[in-house]
């Protein structure tokens, strides 16, 4: 479960999200959605303990595992893909504790249809592998709660299924899944919950009366009220 | 010819000098690793004119000892690392433009505090004199690299962790920056160990080169760190007979063996070399698995 109270965040002078309150049940599986801009990976940032002007408050039911954007990863970086998929077990091991166990990699690396790439280095690596491997580290985090920021950006339509039955796998085994996605498509089809954001929360719930016309274009012109420098009252929300 | 090769080291001061130049060998190309692949290398050059403002007070207040002008250097190094990066978070400038504008001034303070100080070798000080490691100096060298090492290796997982994916790292253990500045003490550390023999300027010498040169060498990070220190340590044997033989100042002769080393790897070496680029081409195939660092 992860609940917020009136949590605001900042980026300098300027809100990226404002007065949000609300709770993610215990198991769900939720798509954060908006406008560009809108403030969907502050958001998630912000749950992640990675963003530091906040106000309100964060009450996080259980361990987090974030998986950010593939883009901020040092892909150049020499490190093979089990190295990566190690590094799962991080919170566990801590610094000298032992590495994590050898079978547990080679099964994550299965799990996710890259078996055989434990000894390549992860800059030879296509897009959608890397974020396969992205997905096989998560497995070893072993966290009850998941946040994953854009998971299937840039990714072709194969690879996202095949990662999408992996998110459902683990809503089902009871974890609380939250990833911010652009694919309002996707998200109807395959996410029970949505969260639409545009600084201000517009709706959340389930999806199909989260994500309705109505709401989409109110959260594209409160984005273009706010890029036009004219943010909208709060009760306009 | 063996003659040419061990003589030289029945002298005491090259033997000193030989010692404490390994040490430096074995501690400093890891780090010089880790700032390559962590784009930070514009730090190392900030760091060698950045400590010298630092040694040169410590000679003000302290005379000629090591250890004054070590602590000194140790201060301004890390000042000026913590300085540069203040200055771009408060001003938005970017980060090498400030640590350029810091190493400058650092630099041109550095000569002038020295030129108030009569009876300091300019030279020896930029650029080492074997003659000078004395054995608070190779105290000094040695000293640092048994406590770098075992440091590195305690902050290892946890740096490329940092240098891999910053976010995840703060997301599991807090925050990455108390990693970023403990590694960077220890690259002060090594660059300040090393300006008695090798100079302010060449210290850094044998800590970059070796990691720019290891890049051709070795693939993995582990491979990498190990062909970084086995160039440095054939650098420092065969650049201390050179500076021996030729009259060369140690700390040049080092860096320019090392820098044989990085053309031979350029030209010939495994990975990414003229060598490898001219058979990929002759073959008729695209060059797979480039890698892109």
């Amino acid at each position: 479960m992860i609940a917020l109270d009136d949590l605001t965040c900042a980026h300098g002078a300027h809100p990226a999200i404002r007065h949000l309150t609300g709770r993610f049940a215990p198991g769900s599986l939720t798509a954060i959605v908006g406008p560009n801009g809108a403030g969907k990976t502050t958001l998630l940032r912000a749950i992640a303990g990675l963003h530091g002007e906040t106000t309100g408050t964060i009450t996080r039911g259980g361990r987090i595992a974030f998986l950010p954007q593939a883009s901020t990863l040092e892909r150049a970086f020499p490190l093979s893909c089990a190295d990566v998929v190690a590094m799962g077990a991080y919170a566990a091991s801590r610094l000298f504790g032992p590495a994590a166990d050898r079978n547990r990699i080679a099964q994550a690396l299965a799990t996710v249809g890259l078996s055989g790439y434990a000894t390549r280095l992860v800059g030879t690596l296509s897009g959608g592998q890397f974020q396969r491997l992205l997905f096989a580290r998560l497995m070893l985090q072993d966290a009850p709660i998941l946040l994953l920021d854009e998971p299937f950006a840039n990714l072709d339509t194969s690879t996202t299924a095949d990662l999408m039955r992996l998110l459902h796998q683990w809503h089902h085994a009871g974890r609380t899944v939250i990833a911010v996605l652009h694919d309002t498509v996707l998200v109807e089809r395959e996410f029970p919950q949505a969260l639409l954001l545009a600084r201000d929360l517009i709706a959340w719930g389930s999806t199909d009366t989260t994500l309705t016309d109505a709401n989409l274009c109110r959260a594209r012109d409160h984005a273009a009220a706010w890029a036009a420098g004219t943010p909208p009252l709060r009760d306009a929300a | 010819m063996i003659h040419l090769l061990v003589d030289p080291f029945s002298l005491g001061f090259m033997r000193r000098a030989l010692a404490g130049c390994l040490a430096l060998a074995i501690a400093g190309p890891p780090l010089g690793v880790f700032l390559v692949l962590r784009r930070m290398s514009l730090m190392s050059d900030v760091l060698q004119h950045g400590i010298l403002p630092g040694i040169a007070v410590g000679a003000l207040v302290g005379g000629l000892s090591v250890y004054a002008m070590g602590l000194g250097g140790v201060l301004a190094g890390i000042a000026v690392a913590l300085l540069a990066g203040a200055l771009s978070r408060a001003t938005g400038a970017r980060e090498d433009s400030q640590l350029a504008g810091v190493y400058l001034l650092a630099l041109a303070s550095g000569v002038a505090l020295l030129s108030a100080r009569p009876g300091i070798d300019l030279a020896h000080l930029l650029f080492g004199s074997v003659l000078a490691v004395d054995d608070p100096a190779l105290y000094l060298m040695a000293g640092v690299a048994t406590l770098v090492l075992p440091a590195l290796a305690l902050i290892w997982r946890p740096l490329v962790l940092e240098s891999f994916d910053p976010d995840f790292l703060r997301a599991e253990a807090g925050s990455g920056a108390a990693i970023h500045a403990a590694f960077l003490a220890l690259v002060v550390l090594v660059v300040v160990s090393g300006f008695t023999a090798l100079g302010t300027l060449m210290s850094v010498g044998l800590m970059m080169l070796p990691a720019i040169a290891a890049r051709h060498w070795g693939e993995t990070l582990a491979a990498q760190v190990a062909s970084a220190v086995a160039i440095a340590v054939l650098s420092v044997l065969i650049g201390l007979l050179l500076s021996y033989h030729a009259d060369l100042p140690a700390g040049p002769a080092i860096v320019l063996t090392t820098g044989t080393f990085w053309a031979i790897g350029l030209l010939a070496g495994p990975r990414f070399s003229l060598r490898q680029r001219l058979r990929a081409s002759t073959a008729g195939m695209p060059r797979l698995r480039a890698g892109r660092d």
